[in-house]
């Protein structure tokens, strides 16, 4: 499967990186060559085979719903770029 | 106080406890060669007044008859690791200026174990590199240098790079690294150290900044077998905040530490011969085979049949995990913004994404982005997991026939920095022997074993079977006893 710089572009688009059109195109030969490699599992039989997401046999554990902890909005806030009021601040999304 | 730096963690440990040396000066000296080798740029910060304090509280429990088990130890902390009040980047600039308000699990249990910090090291890019070369703050350099006078700068391996130049060079005598296709195993195979990734699970993954976190593990790296047991007892055990965390008691591997390995089966994988491999590399396998024998065990063929598959599927899982662990990176709640005049909220973040990414790490980000899409996701991803099971089914075959596997770590030495980097494909071939054993979850540790005819350190790893750390360790030793590894960079910096 080779990508081209369209493909490029949408794929950054759902990754929400800005690419520049001289950057999909660098980018469309550097993604077909890695998908190239991973593109030989298709010759795996793996008919009967389950996905395997986790290595260790895992067992959500439950705690009790209790507060653990809280109070801590200074600490929250204070590696944002732009806090304002005790809240992160973004541009505006609502016209 | 060179004579102090030369020592190992349980050499300062024991020498500290006996009133041979105050921490303090361990600390200083420390912090000297840290100073003055600033040409290999291994750290990202450096942290004395983190290093003094521990010391001088070592000090005073000395002074009381209070020992934790790493007092009086510096160590440096690889820049994936939360530290509290001191800036932690994964070595992205879209992490620069972040200074996290709490410490990691991890290297908390070292601290609290009254572990030192002497910096934050350098690394690849959000552990995504095997060279060092994808960090934001410029490249680490290698110790080691090629013995024909070339004066080549070689890249320390990678993602733990700064870990393991730092380590080579003396700058400390251990440090923390992470593991998710080989960045503990390859970076120590490159600089003559060793390095030891638990078992998925025994580390807890708090506070760690996540690539892969089906894969991601910590572990430690320092010059010796028994150095690597003492840290990793202190850093692994229960973590109510980590899902994954293994609620499993902490062996005593430290005291049952031994190289006798009568009556064990070494495993010799033979999907484990890659075309373009060097001589030397089978040779020094082959070496290794011999001092396995000589240690008492028995050497068995073994077969891993989709062995080839464990990079195409990791490149497909590990870059699937980082797309969805990156999307935090937003430019709302930490790190960088970049806000074009403007902006609205979803140009600002692709803005802020695109400035404080690196190469490398948008690439994987939109392979990942690529192979979870809508009509590529079962081709892609579930395959990948298929395959991730029968990669772990192989291993699980294996174990009926023998206890632990013997391979070489890196299918290469040490190459030359910018060498590899033009072609991504060839940069991820380093990691072929490391990667199936992350995959599977398993314990592997990579120990000097020899140099090539460049005069550059070779590793051999161990690969155990799940939280047989203990084997793996055993099986390390005898190799460190065999191997007599002495050798070390000629200081240049």
């Amino acid at each position: 499967m080779s990508v081209d710089s369209a493909t490029v572009r949408k794929i950054a688009s759902l990754a929400r990186i800005a690419v520049s059109d001289a950057e999909a195109e660098a980018l469309a030969p550097e993604l077909s060559k890695i998908l190239g490699l991973v593109e030989q599992l298709s010759e795996v039989d793996t008919t009967g085979i389950a996905p395997l997401a986790a290595v260790v046999p895992n067992h959500l554990r439950l705690r009790d719903d209790v507060v653990t902890d809280g109070d801590i909005r200074d600490k929250i806030l204070k590696n944002a770029p732009q806090a304002e009021h005790g809240f992160f601040a973004v541009p505006k999304v609502i016209e | 106080m060179t004579e102090l730096t030369n020592l190992t963690v349980a050499g300062i440990r024991d020498g500290f406890r006996n009133g041979d040396f105050t921490a303090r000066e361990v600390a200083e000296g420390f912090i000297g060669q840290v100073e003055g080798a600033r040409a290999l740029n291994a750290f990202i910060i450096e942290t004395p007044d983190h290093a003094i304090a521990a010391a001088e509280a070592a000090d005073r429990g000395r002074a009381v008859g209070e020992f934790g088990a790493l007092s009086g130890v510096p160590m440096g902390i690889k820049d994936l690791f939360c530290t509290e009040g001191y800036q932690t980047t994964a070595a992205s600039h879209i992490l620069e200026g972040f200074v996290p308000t709490y410490e990691s699990t991890v290297t908390a249990k070292l601290f609290g174990a009254g572990a030192g910090m002497l910096g934050k090291l350098n690394m690849d890019q959000f552990a995504m590199g095997s060279s060092n070369e994808t960090s934001a703050f410029g490249n680490v350099i290698s110790p080691w240098r090629r013995n024909n006078g070339d004066g080549a700068a070689l890249a320390p391996g990678g993602s733990s790079g700064g870990s393991s130049a730092a380590i080579a060079a003396r700058l400390c005598p251990a440090a923390t690294g992470t593991d998710t296709g080989g960045s503990i195993r390859q970076p120590a195979a490159f600089t003559g150290i060793s390095g030891i990734k638990p078992t998925y699970g025994r580390c807890s993954r708090w506070g760690i900044v996540a690539f892969a976190s089906s894969l991601d593990q910590a572990g430690p790296m320092a010059r010796d077998v028994r150095d690597c047991a003492i840290l990793l007892e202190v850093m692994t055990g229960f973590d109510p905040r980590d899902s994954t965390s293994l609620d499993l008691p902490v062996p005593n591997w430290q005291a049952a530490l031994s190289g006798d390995l009568k009556g064990k089966r070494i495993g010799i994988p033979k999907e484990y011969r890659v075309d373009g491999m060097p001589p030397e590399i089978e040779a020094l396998w082959q070496q290794g085979i011999a001092w396995m024998k000589d240690a008492g065990a028995e050497i068995v063929d073994v077969s891993l049949p989709h062995t080839k598959y464990a990079l195409p599927a990791y490149y497909i899982i590990a870059p699937a995990e980082a797309s969805s662990n990156l999307a935090r990176y937003d430019g709302v709640r930490y790190g960088q913004r970049e806000l074009p005049d403007g902006a609205g909220l979803q140009d600002m973040y692709a803005a802020t994404r695109a400035a404080g990414f690196g190469d490398e790490v948008k690439r994987r980000i939109m392979i990942g982005t690529y192979v979870l899409s809508a009509g590529y996701y079962d081709a892609y991803y579930t395959q990948a997991q298929k395959v991730r099971a029968l990669i772990a089914r192989d291993f699980e075959q294996a174990w009926t026939k023998c206890d632990m596997l013997l391979t070489p770590t890196a299918p290469s030495a040490a190459f030359g920095l910018g060498e590899k980097q033009a072609d991504p494909i060839a940069m991820y071939l380093n990691d072929v022997f490391t990667v199936p054993a992350s995959l599977a979850g398993l314990p592997a540790m990579s120990v000097p074993a020899g140099l090539d005819s460049q005069g550059l350190p070779l590793g051999l790893q161990i690969i155990g079977k799940p939280l047989d750390e203990q084997g793996v360790l055993d099986a390390g030793l005898a190799i460190e006893e065999r191997a007599g590894f002495t050798a070390r960079a000629g200081k240049w910096w």
